[in-house]
């Protein structure tokens, strides 16, 4: 009834291939954006949108990167966090010796550097799959985190091996370094996201999507039908670790602004994007949205909120309260839906549809 | 529902309780103090002794007197378990709700609040910790690092070990060796520690740990039995401290020559290598133990009545006199603003004048019940930190002991490499505040 589809006649093929087929989707998608546009830092505050918003759109695209790889193309990758320090060094040492370039231009090609060594690491993905490959990527953690320490290069030989984030400029406003408002770093999250969403969208719907989908669901499938394996599964790591570096590039720039960058790369980092892409729902984008919010914003909420409303929480309690509740959470949520919250929310729809008459 | 009127009441929840959060928490007789915690996390070790310390001394000032000058100090703690993002909710936590002073107790912490705070006029105060290089004050008008900095350990070990030797003379070709946190923490003291190696003639080794390697440091001590280094100074903190004692005994490494920095003396990180860690040393900026008046007022009007959460024998270790030292500082620079200001309750731009004239003389130590708890410290304009005494403490096997005298590090070593550091930092951040505040007399 709310989701009555009756009367919305496709005419061309254009409109039967739209991403959004259905106009309450439309709707629905300009009223996020123009909530996350206009809404969040009209009504936000400086608290929420610095520590609830930038985080969540950071992870959000990490999960989007993760789940190219894992949830389309099938390849499971423990190596996330180290494809993100890749993106996040790379583009410190590009600000380094191009100061005047424009930092959003020097974010998005971080990420060109995260995608050769994903490419790098993705090889052996050739070979091996499933769990061997996962501990191929866990190479990949390992041994870039070590390189992160390792290689004061990457940090231009400062004292304590901290990244220190300059100032950089948009239209002469700040976005990067102290002065940055937390308002404006949020929009330049929110355009970054925005626009590469976008991008995956297309991307996962075209014709490499669907190669990838179809190495996910068999790959020897996939050989006979004329797709290289070789092409799909390198395009997929090269891909997400594209992703990967750009959110990497904006945790440091845009979220943190300067910190102990080789500190925040971590293993537990590379699962933490892995649990967002399985609650989340594998191989889904909103899914991506909604594990990101699940695991990264919620414990932030939780903690700042329950105190908040009254709810008598000592800081260390607090923190074991949430790992608890966070923990429940997930395991209650992957018995009731494996496949996720994106699942879910599909499952959602199709009741609205038939409400209130359910056959 | 439409798919559109779920998600806008969703996030107009979102939108409300984050509204919730950030109500002010200010009343008119009262000021916030935003402290920075760990009771969870692998450095909880170090992290709950602390801040048992810091807040029992609030809590004692407000039972006892009151608060300052009637004003009572509304102290909370957030909760980082020593992660840096955490560390930066904490930070725009404190901020939202006002807090006249930001403790972030941890380096890496304290590295991405400095350029916040600069911006936000919230004085940071690293007691003991963070950059070394912000004792500038000139550049770094907000971040105060008192007594000393990592830079003033690393010139005191030296000084220790020469002292040991028979002159600095004798150091030329002995082997220092530094177990660091693998983390900025850690390295922070190498620049000082190479400088010196390279004046007098002695030669420093790395032993880098990494954090999730804390309890696991045997291929380390591997090789620090095959360089055999005269002495180890450990930068080390939470779990990996009791790791080094006990790995020191099990490999022999003679235990008075392993010192390690102030933050590697508590009690339980020397108490973990049984009775063979006694003779363990430390370097230490406040004395151990309950013989104080103001320790004994912190047993008689807050643990007694039940309104700590320490248990009484664990009042007077030395990380709990630590943070008891910490609060201290807070309490007597919240003094000195009301002193400037003439206001009774003082905000962030008052404690930063407080905090830049705070001189903590030998009669005030007295005054406060601290008499030889601590050396004299003095802050000014220029220099932040005031570069005080330290001591080599010794573990006698039951308890911190303080066998020699209060030490000054080497500050003509140290001064001019914090001015170079400083100087380095804040053309490396382009565009950093110019300092404006104008110079506070020491009072």
């Amino acid at each position: 009834m709310f989701y009555r589809e009756a009367g919305q006649y496709k005419t061309n093929y254009a409109a039967d291939m739209a991403v959004f087929p259905l106009r309450q989707d439309r709707i629905g998608i300009a009223v996020i954006l123009g909530i996350a546009l206009v809404g969040v830092p009209l009504i936000g505050n400086d608290f929420f949108i610095a520590s609830v918003m930038i985080p969540f759109l950071v992870f959000s695209l990490a999960a989007i990167g993760l789940n190219i790889l894992t949830g389309y193309t099938g390849l499971i990758s423990l190596g996330t966090a180290a494809f993100m320090g890749v993106g996040a060094y790379s583009c410190y040492k590009l600000t380094t010796y191009f100061p005047g370039v424009n930092i959003v231009v020097l974010i998005l090609l971080s990420g060109l550097f995260s995608a050769a060594i994903g490419v790098l690491f993705g090889l052996p993905s050739l070979r091996i799959k499933g769990f061997y490959l996962a501990v191929a990527t866990l190479a990949a953690q390992f041994f870039l985190q070590w390189a992160f320490v390792r290689v004061p290069w990457l940090f231009n030989y400062n004292a304590s091996g901290a990244i220190e984030v300059p100032q950089r400029t948009l239209f002469g406003l700040p976005i990067t370094g102290a002065a940055a408002t937390p308002e404006t770093r949020y929009f330049v999250c929110l355009g970054l996201v925005v626009v590469l969403t976008w991008f995956a969208s297309n991307l996962v719907h075209g014709k490499l999507g669907r190669s990838w989908m179809a190495v996910r669901d068999m790959d020897i499938a996939a050989e006979l039908m004329g797709i290289k394996l070789l092409n799909a599964k390198l395009t997929a790591f090269a891909v997400s670790s594209y992703f990967a570096g750009v959110a990497g590039a904006m945790m440091i720039f845009l979220w943190y602004g300067g910190g102990e960058a080789n500190d925040v790369f971590t293993i537990r980092l590379s699962f933490n994007i892995l649990f967002m892409v399985i609650i989340g729902g594998l191989g889904s984008l909103i899914g991506s949205f909604m594990g990101a919010a699940f695991i990264a914003s919620l414990p932030t909420i939780l903690k700042f909120g329950l105190p908040a409303l009254g709810v008598p929480l000592s800081g260390a309690a607090a923190e074991h309260v949430t790992f608890m509740l966070v923990g429940a959470l997930i395991i209650i949520f992957l018995i009731v839906e494996p496949h996720g919250l994106a699942r879910l929310w599909q499952i959602g729809k199709q009741k609205l549809r038939t409400w209130p008459f359910p056959y | 529902m439409t798919k559109s009127s779920i998600i806008r009441s969703v996030a107009l929840g979102a939108l409300l309780a984050a509204g919730a959060i950030a109500a002010p928490a200010n009343a008119q007789d009262s000021v916030y103090f935003a402290n920075n915690a760990y009771r969870t996390g692998p450095f909880s070790g170090s992290g709950i002794p602390i801040g048992d310390g810091m807040r029992d001394y609030i809590s004692m000032i407000n039972e006892r007197d009151g608060g300052v000058n009637g004003v009572k100090v509304i102290y909370e703690e957030c909760e980082t378990g020593y992660d840096t993002k955490k560390s930066i909710e904490c930070y725009e936590q404190a901020k939202s709700k006002n807090t006249i002073v930001y403790s972030p107790w941890s380096t890496g912490a304290t590295l991405a609040a400095i350029p916040r705070a600069h911006v936000d006029k919230i004085p940071i105060l690293s007691m003991a910790y963070g950059l070394s290089a912000s004792a500038d004050g000139t550049n770094f008008p907000w971040v105060f690092i008192p007594p000393f900095t990592y830079w003033d350990g690393a010139s005191l070990m030296v000084k220790h070990m020469a002292a040991e030797l028979g002159g600095m003379d004798k150091l030329k070709g002995k082997k220092l060796g530094l177990i660091h946190l693998d983390a900025p923490f850690g390295k922070e003291p190498i620049p000082v520690l190479e400088n010196l190696a390279k004046k007098y003639g002695f030669e420093v080794k790395l032993y880098p740990v990494a954090a999730a390697d804390m309890q696991n440091q045997g291929s380390l001590w591997l090789s620090i039995r095959r360089d055999r280094p005269d002495y180890l100074y450990n930068q080390g903190w939470g779990a990996m401290n009791p790791t080094a004692v006990k790995e020191a005994i099990k490999n022999n490494f003679p235990i008075g020559k392993l010192v390690g920095v102030w933050w590697a003396g508590g009690d339980d990180d020397a108490r973990a290598g049984g009775p063979e860690a006694k003779g363990y040393k430390s370097l230490n900026l406040n004395a151990a133990g309950q013989n104080f008046p103001a320790i004994q007022d912190i047993l008689k009007h807050v643990v007694e009545k039940g309104k700590s959460t320490t248990p009484k024998e664990k009042v007077g270790e030395n990380l709990y006199n630590r943070g008891v030292y910490n609060s201290m500082l807070v309490v007597e620079a919240i003094r000195n603003a009301q002193k400037l200001t003439g206001k009774k309750v003082v905000n962030a731009e008052d404690m930063r004048r407080g905090l830049e004239s705070l001189n903590i003389t030998e009669a005030r130590l007295k005054e406060i019940g601290m008499e030889g708890f601590a050396t004299p410290t003095s802050i000014s304009c220029t220099d932040h930190s005031g570069h005080s005494k330290a001591y080599v403490a010794e573990w006698d096997g039951t308890k911190w002991t303080k066998p020699g005298e209060w030490l000054e590090p080497l500050k003509d070593e140290v001064r001019p490499l914090i001015e170079a550091n400083a100087k380095d930092y804040v053309e490396k951040a382009g565009n950093w505040p110019k300092r404006t505040e104008s110079c506070e007399k020491s009072s």
